[in-house]
């Protein structure tokens, strides 16, 4: 039997996720999350009478903040986060060199890492997220791992 | 773990979703005498008061849209507070009533009638033309979308007992004492 999930009323969604979704755009956009987080659930609140269910908004939200991420990325470069900006993320244990680590990768690699290990998505959802394939999303933060695996090394040598 | 949204942002993206027109649905909570009551309003008017929160969100999403967001409603506020204050009489809000037929001629009448005053489900039966449609009318009172400024605490039984209300009985009886009407003890 298929249950069917209702969409919840916008304003549960948003209050659900609003605060995830910012965390993640700081982590990839430092201090200019805050716009890119509005244009965020703007496009969601676009989209979101087109819906048909309430099932994976997680991972459709985080689709479209990762969007709204790359195209603020592709118009200007990262610049390196502030301390104030990431100071904010450091919370979550396990993840502190993940925070300074990341903001050297090119952005799909930055966006498949931290999609992957910061929150857990599974790569065909960071694959719908990048507008990829689930192999490529695996192979972006695989590649990113690699990269900040010698960036790591680097830094131990020097 | 998290970014905090602070109110400010909050406020921002809100403001930004109204003015995009991206909204089917607007509520707000208004702490009134009477408890809690859901105020809610479509770009066309207000459209609905309700004494339930718990679920008037869903509840809205299904009647107008899944598009539903929490936003102030200075206008409907204020002239709430006034008549809670005694100070109002009549409301001046624009509505989107989203009724047909026997229960749209049931809630124009209901509409006209004053502050102050009582009518009966029969009455207001004949006046819509089906003099035998009480009970019908007690229905349409009961689903009122935007019961206070429809007045249907003003509608009472033949005998002047006042049978039934959404907020209940007791919400029915404040309402009216407010506004001056002399009830049978309960």
């Amino acid at each position: 039997m298929i249950v069917a999930v209702a969409l919840p009323p916008f304003e549960r969604f948003y209050l659900q996720y609003r605060d995830e979704v910012l965390g993640y755009l700081r982590r990839l956009l430092g201090g200019r999350a805050e716009d890119a987080w509005q244009e965020t659930f703007l496009r969601a609140l676009r989209a979101y009478d087109r819906l048909d269910h309430g099932r994976h908004l997680r991972a459709w939200v985080f689709t479209i903040a990762t969007r709204v991420a790359m195209d603020e990325l592709r118009v200007k470069p990262p610049r390196e986060l502030g301390v104030d900006d990431v100071a904010e993320e450091l919370r979550r244990p396990g993840y502190r060199e993940l925070e300074h680590l990341t903001g050297d990768l090119p952005p799909t690699e930055r966006a498949a890492v931290v999609l992957r290990y910061g929150y857990d998505l599974p790569y065909a959802e960071i694959g719908a997220a990048l507008g990829s394939s689930e192999d490529a999303a695996r192979a972006a933060a695989s590649s990113g791992v690699r990269r900040l695996r010698r960036q790591h090394e680097q830094q131990r040598h020097a | 773990m998290n970014s905090s949204v602070t109110p400010e942002l909050d406020a921002r993206f809100r403001a930004a979703a109204i003015g995009e027109r991206l909204v089917d649905v607007r509520y707000d909570v208004l702490e009134s005498p009477v408890g809690e009551l859901v105020l809610a309003a479509t770009e066309r008017g207000l459209c609905r008061i309700s004494y339930t929160v718990d679920g008037a969100d869903d509840e809205l999403a299904r009647a107008f849209g899944a598009r539903v967001l929490r936003m102030p409603l200075d206008d409907v506020r204020r002239e709430l507070d006034e008549y809670f204050a005694g100070r109002r009489h009549t409301f001046d809000l624009p509505l989107d009533l989203r009724a047909s037929g026997f229960q749209a001629a049931v809630l124009r009448e209901l509409a006209c009638v004053p502050y102050g005053r009582t009518d009966t489900y029969g009455s207001l039966a004949a006046k819509v033309g089906n003099p035998r449609a009480a009970r019908a009318v007690g229905t349409v009172m009961n689903r009122n979308p935007i019961p206070i400024v429809l007045p249907c605490h003003r509608i009472v039984g033949a005998n002047g007992a006042l049978t039934g209300y959404a907020g209940g009985l007791h919400v029915k009886r404040a309402l009216l004492e407010l506004e001056g009407v002399t009830l049978p003890p309960s």
